[in-house]
Formats: structure tokens, C-alpha cells, sequence
């Protein structure tokens, strides 16, 4: 029996029987997953006619603009996520435990929300301007005034709205981290500077380097904010070939270029986080006292992006809905609102059920075909939701169809369309283009849960999914919570697949707020932008909370299992100071 | 167990969701008095419409408002069994590539025929124009005289450089804009064209058309493109900068001398495969009656494609009369694509 299990766990596919069915529902997962891309990606085999022309007057400008503004927003994000994550962790000063979850905040504004307010108050009919000329007597022409609608101003809205990205998975990774490294380096005689440089942030640099990564897909995906302010990206190239010179195939090519551009990204990020896996004792860490100049400094630092990225844009959207009144969304309101928090909640909660699925069968099957579906499973995100949504009305589509002939033929009965246009078909359009957030926070958890935690609870006799059950979620409860709010706020947010794939009369607040300022109606979007702000303020907060709760260096651990575990692994650390290198795979346990 | 039990919380909302996911799919096929709108329109006035036709044919509507390009791409891929009746959009090429694939059926309707003139409709009465929008110019009144700026042909002059404004290319408004100047001068001087309105530009397109005209307000241009409706909303605004805008900014109702100001229209059709064909006609036939015609001017200040309705809305009755370009708006749908590439070619962003 033993030796038939062993001869067959060498075929790839077949690598384990005991956990068939955990690899066979993450690769049918990841499969339904991919089918849209798929759907985008076969145009490459189809003719057009459009690539002459937009190689020789647009594209190079386009691809030159993306560059530039991956670059710049990559380094924002990061400043204005690693920094603060890093103070309110490792420091305690006044304001911070505010702070703490305010950072996250704004999440919570869509960018190009952000973008219409900021517009109106700076552009040179706004009241900044309109200020300034009044004081200083001069014309519109006659002084130079930062030109928000710009490639750096795109890069700056985006750096606010994203860094929580950043910040959410860098704190997490922060107080994760051994306070025993810390302290030798503190006892070391590093200072503080060399402490953050050279021991903590090498330590959280797979949090770091997942937060921007979802950062830059989100950058690379976006078309709201980059449109308004005339920055030609890819995805305007994509959109105008779709759109303006009619040619759906080129679009999907150039698609298709950004997914290999996204892939190469995600390697790297992959590759630099190579084989790490951290370990150790994780005993709380003691936060230091910043008191008068560097306290205020420090609140000033971390209050920064919170100002420009949440509050400034709020209370510029508050004024603004303050001098309009407008009825019909007045009675709608709280449908608008219902309807927006039950479809982010449950696609929250199907994303994280997913990625859990999915990062954990990766984990405990080391079959390449497994490994292979994780990869791709989460490209969904850096795609322009307009042109998923094409990839994923067109299979679905065909299948519906399929389907209601089918039950016409055999049943004589008319079921119309069952997918297309229901909830279903909207959920699933979330998963395809969110799944990335779920995986690569959940995925960032797991990779602090040590292999040789695995081995102990294998070697206690748990099964692969009692040791998820008592070991592993336990342990990555924070970044369970983190995923689930980053999909909440996402799919609160998105506009594209929400537009192309709802139900009849089914409106959310993105979809109220971005019709009406399509139709150059800011102020009254200013209504249901702040509402979806307020709709996602209660997952933030219970967020933060939990955040703090759940980290190892600040809670001992609830299960009792996830106790003797750490006991045990603690045990074996002091025995063999390295961790194992190679994770245990279900093979060799066998 | 706080983990169990946000677990268990978690499946019941995955539950909860689902179920009443399908039940909302529920009951959209096979009933009488309902009509399923899939429409590109988003203005709050349009409510009027719908609750003006359900008063008068008991008929209830179930609408979709989205992306004219996503519920073109959704109805696509219905395909035969898609619960649409009517489509409805704001751009004559959308129209024109959405009955290219194939999803319009024609309409025998004799009181369509009749109120819409064909210039305002496809040839072979598969979509119709309800409301028509011209492109027109916004300029300031203490820098420009009247009289010296008549024609769309006069933006390329060299000397309003560095003087206008508008808005992207790619955006519909201005590809049309660009197709008709195809079309009346050939691709050529076209070109040309677009090459002096793009040396002439003030600052790289940006905004939409309200934008346009607050930056002639606020003196950062003397010319601005934009669609006649955002003038008369700012006329209509109770907005004390918003009047001053308006007091300074006149318009230009170009080409009047010759052919005509460039419209684009909103317009629609019925599906191919509409559930409730009868239905979807009425529908059309209601949205060019008299009563509706008038809404689209009240409500939105868009100018009613029947000739002789009562506006109902003074702001837009005090612009006058003007002459609008006949050519017929289908052409238009053909050139959008060469419109693009001048763009592209010229560099007007």
C-alpha cells in the first residue's frame, strides 16, 4: 500500500491521494478563475489591423507614461506605507494609537474620487486659485500653479489612494516580526536608523514587496483617474483601440501585453522573496517612548498621508455636497448603500474563502500544475475591469446560453439567462479581479507561519485541514481580516465589471457617484462618494482592531493548539537554529 | 472560539448572498407589462421619462444604466436569450457599431417614420435620435469679438494659438466632431485641421466640457469646445461663480452661414432578440411624443429631435434658434475610426 502510494506520487497530478480533493478544488478553482484571461489572452491569434498604426504615432508615449508612473507611484506608496507602519509599530507617541487605524483610511476614497476633488479645488477656476489671484492681483497666466491634471498629479492621487496597500501588509509583517532580533540589535548598539534599515525592514520585506505589488497592479489597472487627467497610459491605448478605432482584437492584445507585463513583476517579486521563510521567537516587542520634538515628528510624519489622502479630499467633498441638494439621490441613498455593502461583504468573504483555498493547497501540494494555477490565478487584477469584463461575459455568456438551450430542448423549459446578469456573475467577476488582494495578504501569512509548525502538527497526527483549522488560521487571523477589508473596499469601489454585469435595477454608490460625475456633476457626486467613505469606515476600524489583536507580539494565542505548536517549534529552534529550508511536503510525510 | 464562530458568520453571509442572489434573477422573463431597458443614459431627469410612460401604458420598466460599451459587450454576449428589449446611448457611432453587430432589429413604426426626420435615424429604421446635442463654442467675451470666430475651420487659425481648450480626443464628443470634418472636407484637410486645433491648444486636453468652460471663465483660455447642454446647465445654476462664468463666456453656433452646426444625438433601438417587442416599439414611439420630447429639453437641456415641441425651458429657448448640420448622422459611425487616427497622427492628445 505504502509503496503503491509512494510510485504513485511521483506523476505529477496524482502527487497526493490523501489530498485529492484540496488539490482537485484549488485547480478547478484557479481554472474558473483563469477563464476570462484566457477569453482576453486568445486574441493574440486573431488579426488586426490597428497595431501599425498605434506602434507608429501612440503607443511609445503610452508604454513611457505607464513606466513613469509605475515608478513613481511604487515609490510613494512605499514611503508613505513603510514609513508610518514602521513608527506606530515600533514607537509609541501621542496620537498614534488614532493613527494607527486612521492610516488605513483611505482605502476607503476610490481615486478618482480623489481626483474630481482635488480638481476642483486647484484647478485655475477653483478656490485655491481664485484665492490667490484675489491676494496677489494677478491674471490666470501670469503665475506658475502645480497642474494637478498631470502625470505626476496622477501619480500623487494614486500614491494616496494605494499606500494603505503598503501600510496594511508592512504593519502586519512589522509586528510579526521577532522582537528578539530587534532587541540584539538594540543591545548591538544599532541605532534607530540601523535598526529599521538593516533588521526590520529586510524582515518584512515579503509584506513590503506584496503591498506594492498590489499597488502597482491597481496603478496599472486603473482608467478612472488617468482618463480625467489626460494621461495616456496602456490601458487608455487599450481603451481607445477598443473603443475609438473599434478593434476589440487589438485591445485584447495589448491586454495581453500588460498580463506578461504584470507576470514579470509578480516573478520578481517572487524571486527577490526567494526561499526566506522567517522564524523565531515572537515575544512582544517593546515599543520606545518618543517624547516632545520626535513624538511631534513622528505624528507629523504619519499624519501626512492620512491629511492628503483622507481628510483634505473628505472635507472638499463634504463642502461641495453641502451646497448641492439633490432629491432623487436623497431617497435612494440608503438602497444605494444597502446594496453596495451585502455584495462587498460577500464577495469579501467568497475572495478570502478562495485565496485560502488556494494559497494553502500550493503550500501542502508541491505539484508544479498547482503551483503553475496559483501563478496565474491572481493576473486578474492589474487587467482593466472593462476589458475583464468583456473576457468574462463572453464565456459566461456562452455557457448560459448553452445551458437555456439545453433545458428548452430536453425540458421544454425557458430558463433565460441564469448566470449572466444575476448576482452570481457579478460575484464571480469580483473574484477573477480580486482574488490577487485576497491571496497576496493571506499568502504574506502564511509564509510567517513556519514550515517546521506544519511538520510538528503533521507529526502530532492533525490532518492537512485540522492543522489549517487550529494551526494555521489562528495564527493568520490578522491577514485573513486584512484580506477580507481589502476586497470589502475594493469591490466597493469598482465601477467597471459592476457596469458591464449587474442586475436590473440594481445601482451601488460607485456606480451613483461615477455617473454623475461622468456627466460633469461633481458636487452631486460628492454625496454618495462620502457615503461609500462612511459605508467603509466600520470595516476599517473593526480592521485595525483586529490588526492589533491578533498579532503574536502583542497577543499570546488563543488556540490551544497554536500554543503547544509554538512551544514545540520553539523547542526545535533552540535544537537547530535554522528552520528547515525546504517546507515538508505531503510526499515525504506520506 | 471567536475564529469559529466569525467562520460560521462568514459561510451565512456566503449563503445568505447566493440565495438571495438567484432570487433576484427571478422573474425577468415571459411577463407581460415589463419592458427591460438597458441604457447609457445617467441623468436624474430621465426619471421623468420612465414614470411618464409606465402612467401612460401601464407598462413597467426594469432598467440597467451603464456603459454604453459595457451593455454593448453584455448584449453581445446574451445573445439570443438576453432579457433586453431597448438599447439606449448618447453617441451616434456607438449606435452605428452596435447595429453593425448586428443587435437591432428594424422598427415599422409609421409615428416614428414620421416625427424623427431621417437625418436623425438609420436608414433602414433600426435605431432613432431623441434628442439632438451640438457642439459649440464657448468663448470670452472680452478678448473675442463676435463675428471673428464663425467657423469650426477658423480653431486652426494660427491665431488663437495657445487659446483653446477642449477635451480628449478619444472622447465621443470630439470624434464626432473630427468625423464630420471628415466628411464634409475630406480626409485630408481634415488632417490639417485637426493638426492647427492641436498646435492652437492652450493646455493638454484634460476635463470634460464643464471644465472647458470654467477655464475660459477663469481666463486660462479664450475658446472653448464643448456640448450646448453645459453652457445651459451653468445658465440654470444657482451658483454665484457658475453666473459669472455665464457672464463671461458667450457662445458661437458655428457654420451657420453654410452648413450647419455639428449635432450629435442620443438616441436607441430596438433588440434583435426583445423579449417584449411590443413593448420596446411603444417605448420608442413614447420617447418621441410630444410629452417626452419635451422632457429631454426641460429635463436636460438637450434640444428634442420632433420639430415644433414646446421646450418648456427658458434658459435653452434664449439661445435661439440655429441651424444643425444635416448631413445623416450614420456616416458618422463609419469615419470614427479615421477621426482616432488623425487624432493620433496629429497629436491632439
Amino acid at each position: 500500500m505504502i509503496t503503491a502510494l509512494a510510485v504513485r506520487s511521483r506523476i505529477p497530478g496524482f502527487a497526493s491521494i490523501r489530498l485529492g480533493w484540496l488539490g482537485w478544488s484549488s485547480l478547478i478553482t484557479a481554472m474558473l478563475v483563469l477563464a476570462p484571461l484566457v477569453a482576453v489572452v486568445w486574441n493574440v491569434f486573431l488579426p488586426s489591423e490597428t497595431w501599425p498604426h498605434l506602434a507608429a504615432t501612440v503607443l511609445p508615449s503610452y508604454i513611457w507614461n505607464t513606466l513613469l508612473l509605475v515608478i513613481l507611484v511604487a515609490f510613494g506608496a512605499v514611503f508613505c506605507g513603510v514609513v508610518p507602519a514602521w513608527l506606530v509599530t515600533a514607537y509609541s507617541f501621542r496620537g498614534r494609537r488614532t493613527l494607527e487605524w486612521g492610516l488605513v483610511l483611505p482605502l476607503a476614497m476610490p481615486a478618482y474620487v480623489m481626483a474630481y476633488a482635488y480638481t476642483d479645488w486647484l484647478q485655475a477656476a477653483g478656490p485655491v486659485q481664485t484665492a490667490l489671484r484675489e491676494i496677489s492681483g494677478l491674471q490666470v497666466r501670469e503665475y506658475w500653479f502645480p497642474e494637478i491634471r498631470s502625470l505626476p498629479g496622477a501619480a500623487t492621487m494614486l500614491s494616496f489612494a494605494f499606500y494603505p496597500y503598503v501600510y496594511l501588509l508592512a504593519r502586519a509583517a512589522f509586528l510579526d516580526q521577532p522582537a528578539s532580533a530587534i532587541e540584539a540589535a538594540r543591545l548591538a548598539g544599532y541605532g534607530a536608523w540601523k535598526i529599521f534599515w538593516r533588521v526590520a525592514l529586510p524582515l518584512a520585506r515579503p509584506g513590503i514587496a506584496a503591498g506594492a505589488a498590489l499597488a502597482l497592479m491597481e496603478t496599472l489597472a486603473d482608467f478612472g483617474t488617468v482618463s480625467y487627467f489626460a494621461v495616456n497610459t496602456f490601458t487608455t491605448g487599450i481603451y481607445r483601440a477598443w473603443l475609438s478605432l473599434g478593434d476589440p482584437v487589438a485591445a485584447g492584445q495589448l491586454a495581453t501585453f500588460l498580463l506578461v507585463f504584470v507576470a514579470a513583476i509578480l516573478s520578481l517579486e517572487r524571486l527577490q522573496r526567494g526561499r526566506a521563510r522567517y522564524g523565531g521567537k515572537r515575544t512582544p516587542m517593546v515599543s520606545q517612548r518618543l517624547r516632545r520634538g520626535r513624538a511631534l515628528a513622528a505624528a507629523a510624519v504619519c499624519a501626512t498621508p492620512v491629511f492628503f489622502g483622507f481628510l483634505l479630499p473628505a472635507v472638499i467633498l463634504l463642502g461641495l455636497a453641502a451646497g448641492e441638494h439633490d432629491e432623487q439621490v436623497g431617497a435612494r441613498i440608503y438602497s444605494l448603500a444597502a446594496n453596495t455593502f451585502v455584495l462587498a461583504a460577500v464577495a469579501a468573504a467568497v475572495a478570502v474563502l478562495v485565496a485560502l483555498l488556494l494559497t494553502y493547497a500550493a503550500r501542502t501540494i508541491k505539484t508544479p500544475l498547482v503551483q503553475a494555477a496559483n501563478r496565474f490565478a491572481v493576473l486578474g487584477y492589474a487587467l482593466p475591469g472593462a476589458v475583464l469584463a468583456v473576457g468574462i461575459l463572453f464565456p459566461l455568456g456562452k455557457i448560459d446560453n448553452a445551458v437555456a438551450a439545453w433545458m428548452d430542448a430536453v425540458f421544454g423549459v425557458k430558463t433565460g439567462l441564469l448566470l449572466t446578469g444575476s448576482m452570481t456573475a457579478l460575484i464571480y467577476a469580483y473574484l477573477v479581479r480580486f482574488l490577487a488582494v485576497a491571496f497576496q495578504t493571506v499568502e504574506a501569512g502564511l509564509t510567517r507561519v513556519t514550515p517546521s509548525m506544519d511538520d510538528a502538527a503533521r507529526s502530532l497526527g492533525l490532518s492537512p485541514a485540522r492543522t489549517l483549522a487550529r494551526v494555521h488560521i489562528p495564527v493568520i487571523s490578522g491577514s485573513l481580516a486584512t484580506a477580507a477589508l481589502l476586497v470589502f473596499v475594493d469591490v466597493m469601489k469598482e465601477l467597471p465589471a459592476t457596469f458591464a454585469m449587474r442586475p436590473f435595477n440594481f445601482d451601488t454608490l460607485a456606480v451613483e457617484a461615477y455617473n454623475l460625475a461622468k456627466d460633469e456633476r461633481i458636487a452631486e457626486a460628492a454625496l454618495p462618494s462620502l457615503l461609500m467613505v462612511g459605508v467603509a469606515l466600520l470595516p476599517v476600524i473593526l480592521l485595525s482592531r483586529q490588526i492589533a489583536r491578533s498579532s503574536p507580539a502583542t497577543k499570546p494565542a488563543r488556540s490551544p493548539a497554536a500554543t503547544e505548536l509554538r512551544r514545540s517549534q520553539r523547542r526545535r529552534s533552540l535544537a537547530s537554529p535554522e528552520d528547515s529550508p525546504t517546507p515538508v511536503s505531503i510526499d515525504e510525510s506520506a | 472560539m471567536i475564529q469559529s464562530r466569525t467562520g460560521r458568520s462568514c459561510i451565512r453571509v456566503v449563503i445568505g448572498g447566493l440565495c438571495s442572489a438567484f432570487l433576484l434573477t427571478g422573474d425577468v422573463y415571459g411577463q407581460e407589462k415589463i419592458l427591460n431597458l438597458y441604457t447609457a443614459r445617467h441623468y436624474q431627469t430621465d426619471e421623468a421619462f420612465y414614470a411618464g410612460f409606465t402612467k401612460a401604458t401601464g407598462i413597467r420598466i426594469d432598467r440597467i444604466e451603464g456603459g454604453e460599451d459595457a451593455l454593448f459587450e453584455r448584449i453581445k454576449a446574451e445573445g439570443r436569450n438576453s432579457p433586453a428589449d431597448v438599447f439606449l446611448t448618447v453617441d451616434v457611432a456607438r449606435l452605428w457599431r452596435a447595429d453593425q453587430a448586428g443587435i437591432f432589429a428594424p422598427v415599422v413604426s409609421a409615428a416614428l417614420v414620421q416625427r424623427i426626420p431621417s437625418h436623425y435615424r438609420d436608414p433602414d429604421n433600426k435605431w432613432f435620435g431623441f434628442s439632438a446635442r451640438a457642439r459649440v463654442l464657448g468663448y470670452d467675451k472680452n478678448r473675442i469679438k463676435g463675428g471673428e470666430l464663425a467657423r469650426y475651420e477658423d480653431l486652426a487659425d494660427p491665431k488663437w494659438k495657445r487659446e483653446i481648450c477642449t477635451r480628449s480626443s478619444s472622447h465621443p464628443y470630439n470624434l464626432s466632431l473630427i468625423s464630420s470634418m471628415v466628411l464634409h472636407l475630406g480626409e485630408e484637410k481634415a488632417t490639417q485641421w485637426a493638426r492647427g486645433v492641436a498646435g492652437n491648444l492652450a493646455r493638454s486636453p484634460r476635463g470634460g466640457d464643464t471644465d472647458q468652460l470654467l477655464a475660459v471663465g477663469a481666463g486660462e483660455c479664450a475658446v472653448a469646445i464643448s456640448n450646448h447642454y453645459y453652457y445651459v446647465r451653468l445658465m440654470r445654476s444657482k451658483k454665484a461663480e457658475d453666473q459669472t462664468v455665464v457672464k463671461k463666456v458667450g457662445l458661437v453656433w458655428p457654420n451657420q452661414m453654410d452648413r450647419g452646426t455639428h449635432v450629435n444625438i442620443s438616441g436607441g433601438g430596438m433588440l434583435r432578440h426583445a423579449p417584449h417587442p411590443e413593448a420596446a416599439v411603444r417605448f420608442l414611439e413614447y420617447l418621441a411624443s410630444d410629452e417626452a420630447q419635451t422632457l429631454f429639453a426641460k429635463g436636460n437641456n438637450e434640444w428634442p429631435t420632433v420639430k415644433g415641441v414646446k421646450l418648456a425651458n427658458p434658459a435653452l429657448e434664449s439661445l435661439g434658434h440655429f441651424k444643425a448640420d444635416s448631413l445623416p448622422l450614420a456616416n458618422l459611425g463609419k469615419t470614427q475610426a479615421t477621426a482616432q487616427r488623425i487624432a493620433d497622427k496629429v497629436g491632439w492628445k
